[in-house]
């Protein structure tokens, strides 16, 4: 007696057990779907291949053991282009401590993104992902984002919205190898 | 935990009402009953036997009906709000302060309660989905709480019934035995050849049929089972996407949420029904509404980049195949499905210019500018040029002197150029867009005047793969297969026994359809001599009829 009531005690707590769980992870992922970048802190970054406005290839992979900082930008964005000043300073105070810097545009002309680069007068490389599948891979959805990858190729922060000179300088340090 | 024991020797669990071998009734109030509850063959619901520790609890809240139905009416209730005003997906802005903006110009202050309350997003929001999620648990616990004791209670049934239960059932007769031994061969070879199952042992007759049509309510909630677990797949990475995007003629983009597939719009094509071609029948639905739309396609061609190709690696892209997407046929590989959902015509793609000398009008030539990719600069011959200095695609204004765009599209383009001649090797600065001319220098000798443009279709598609489909389907099946059971089978059971004083006692019971168990029973009574049956239930309704109109 005592053992059927038991046994059906343990059958019930199983098959409870099983459906709260099933349904609570399935609210969990629907609820979150949408709202978190598919990437997120920690993962491994997407390796890319993009050319710049010289022709030269960059490949995410070839600045493993250096800190990348990879901007997403469009020339029409107005966050986007106040920061690139304040960029390209902290990219000189940083490049020889290991830290690179590639800003990726948003599917635009040449002509546009030729025409800022001198007019800023930028020397980081800037890259134009022309069929957006680099947008893609990494999920960018507001301009500016910006994400710091670490020496091992790991996304070390994601940053959406325009960033101070400091916060830039702040950030850069985060990644440079020891 | 008390087991019931039956005066026959049959053990019951606690919570029987009738016992599950011989039907004697149990409890005082069945005993006092004219009439036996034949739900669940008066077998104990488990939900009914333990009541003690929290899972207990938890459990027998689940198993109850009145629960069931209350989660459906407010499963009902909540979806019908979700229907009044649009939801979420179905809304023209993104953002969420955007989306909040939409709801309050459009719907007003009610369309403002609706975001902030969530029900703008209410099929999505957790409640919603807990609710579902209780639903399914209930339909579980509900049905194995009341399939497994009616099933264990319909395999031991014994042939032979106690009197008590044989003259509660709603059919019932009693009365001589005019034929012996006879009446029971008599019964059975007549009951088989009605299609019932027979069992004959200990002077007593059981014939059944169509027991399966008991099992139809659960096969049905295990359809709707399997629906709800095929939604829930849903939500997990893999089985299903729903991805909108636009692509412009002549653009390669990456398709979202496809694995390295890219496409290629080579043209949008939107056609008309044309009165002269169409059938007779249409022309005037054609007058009506001027013109009807007959196809709506882009031509793609679809890519694939090598498997050890990179994102933004386009230049090794390999062709899968060419097509064109129409409404109701989409371009399919790979399990994904792109459906031809939305257009935007006549975007601009290039304008032409004409250099000129104001004074004279004399012409210097022609240029074009690609809006999608321009120029450095556009040699026009004989010492003529004109230099890009800025290109501003959706030009606003100027904000500190500095020409401003607002987006990346060329929705209003507007140009810096230097335009230089022999006369004027200097070059003149002149800022070009639609409508408008600034010469911030002073006064130029040559100008640049819009010619005309080039336009180009954008073609909005909808990118879907849906690998729970058949398990939907699977479950819609089984569903009907349950419902179907249940409704086009009757379980049909005719009992005919000795009684101790040498009658004959008959009792007929169905879970629906009493004529035809009557029909059935007259045929046997017919050919086996058998005693006339009641209807007990007409009986009873016919005295609560007499106790009224006395009353009244």
């Amino acid at each position: 007696m005592a053992q059927t009531k038991q046994q059906r005690l343990i059958m019930r707590t199983v098959i409870l057990a099983v459906l709260v769980v099933a349904i609570v992870y399935t609210i969990f992922t629907s609820a979150t779907k949408e709202k978190v970048a598919v990437l997120s802190v920690g993962d491994e970054a997407p390796d890319f291949t993009l050319v710049d406005l010289n022709g030269d290839e960059h490949r995410l992979s070839d600045y493993k053991g250096q800190g990348v900082f990879l901007n997403f930008w469009g020339t029409w964005c107005k966050p986007c282009a106040k920061e690139m000043p304040a960029m390209d300073r902290q990219y000189e105070v940083f490049k020889d401590k290991g830290v690179q810097t590639l800003a990726v545009n948003i599917a635009q002309s040449d002509f546009e993104v030729q025409r800022f680069t001198d007019q800023y007068g930028l020397d980081f490389p800037v890259v134009i992902d022309k069929t957006k599948s680099v947008m893609d891979a990494y999920n960018i959805n507001p301009l500016p984002t910006t994400m710091l990858i670490n020496p091992q190729g790991k996304i070390e922060k994601i940053i959406t919205g325009e960033m101070t000179e400091q916060d830039i300088a702040a950030f850069m340090e985060q990644i440079v190898p020891e | 935990m008390n087991k019931i024991m039956c005066a026959c020797g049959h053990e019951n669990p606690e919570g029987t009402v009738l016992c599950g071998s011989c039907g004697r009734p149990l409890t005082e109030e069945a005993e006092n009953q004219k009439l036996v509850d034949m739900r669940y063959e008066g077998s104990a619901r488990r939900s009914q036997t333990f009541n003690k520790s929290i899972v207990d609890k938890v459990w027998n809240f689940f198993s109850s009906v009145k629960v069931g139905v209350s989660l459906i009416v407010i499963i009902l209730v909540a979806a019908a709000i979700g229907t009044i005003l649009p939801q979420v997906f179905y809304v023209p802005a993104t953002g969420e302060t955007e989306i909040a903006a939409y709801y309050e110009r459009v719907y007003g202050t009610f369309g403002k309660l609706y975001y902030q309350l969530g029900l703008s997003d209410l099929y999505g929001s957790w409640w919603f989905q807990t609710l579902i999620g209780m639903l399914g648990i209930s339909l579980i616990v509900a049905s194995l709480d009341r399939v497994i004791p009616l099933y264990k209670s319909l395999k031991k049934q014994r042939t032979r019934r106690h009197e008590s239960f044989m003259k509660r059932q709603r059919v019932f007769g009693i009365g001589e035995n005019t034929l012996g031994e006879e009446t029971f061969a008599k019964s059975e070879e007549q009951l088989k050849g009605l299609g019932y199952n027979v069992k004959h042992e200990d002077g007593a007759v059981l014939g059944e049929k169509a027991r399966f049509s008991r099992w139809g309510p659960y096969i049905n909630h295990l359809g709707l089972i399997i629906f709800l677990f095929g939604v829930m797949l849903r939500a997990l990475p893999g089985f299903y996407v729903d991805e909108t995007m636009w692509i412009r003629e002549g653009e390669t983009r990456a398709i979202p949420e496809t694995p390295g597939y890219y496409l290629k719009s080579n043209e949008f094509i939107l056609e008309t029904y044309d009165k002269e071609q169409a059938d007779e029948v249409f022309n005037d639905a054609i007058e009506r509404v001027g013109t009807i739309a007959s196809n709506y396609q882009t031509d793609v061609v679809l890519y694939k980049k090598p498997e050890d190709a990179l994102p933004g690696q386009t230049d090794k892209l390999e062709e899968v195949k060419k097509d064109s997407i129409q409404v109701n046929e989409p371009l399919k590989f790979e399990g994904f499905a792109v459906y031809q959902m939305d257009f935007r015509l006549d975007e601009l793609r290039s304008m032409q210019f004409n250099l000129s000398n104001k004074a004279t009008g004399e012409s210097l030539g022609d240029l074009s500018v690609d809006l999608v990719e321009p120029e450095m600069s556009y040699d026009l011959g004989n010492g003529n040029k004109v230099e890009l200095l800025g290109y501003y695609p959706d030009f606003t204004g100027f904000e500190n002197g500095e020409p401003q765009t607002q987006s990346p599209i060329p929705n209003n383009p507007a140009f810096l150029v230097k335009m230089t001649t022999p006369e004027t090797p200097k070059g003149e600065t002149s800022f070009v867009a639609i409508k408008q001319t600034v010469e911030p220098f002073g006064d130029n000798k040559y100008k640049l005047e819009f010619q005309n443009v080039e336009t180009r279709d954008v073609s909005g598609l909808t990118i879907r793969k849906d690998k729970t489909l058949w398990i939907l389907a699977l479950g819609g099946l089984i569903f009907m297969i349950g419902v179907a059971q249940g409704s086009y089978w009757n379980h049909r059971r005719i009992w005919i026994h000795e009684t101790k004083d040498g009658q004959i006692a008959v009792a007929a019971h169905t879970n629906k359809n009493w004529l035809s168990v009557k029909k059935d029973l007259d045929q046997v009574t017919l050919v086996a001599n058998l005693p006339p049956y009641i209807d007990q239930h007409d009986l009873e309704a016919l005295e609560e009829k007499k106790d009224g109109e006395k009353s009244s």
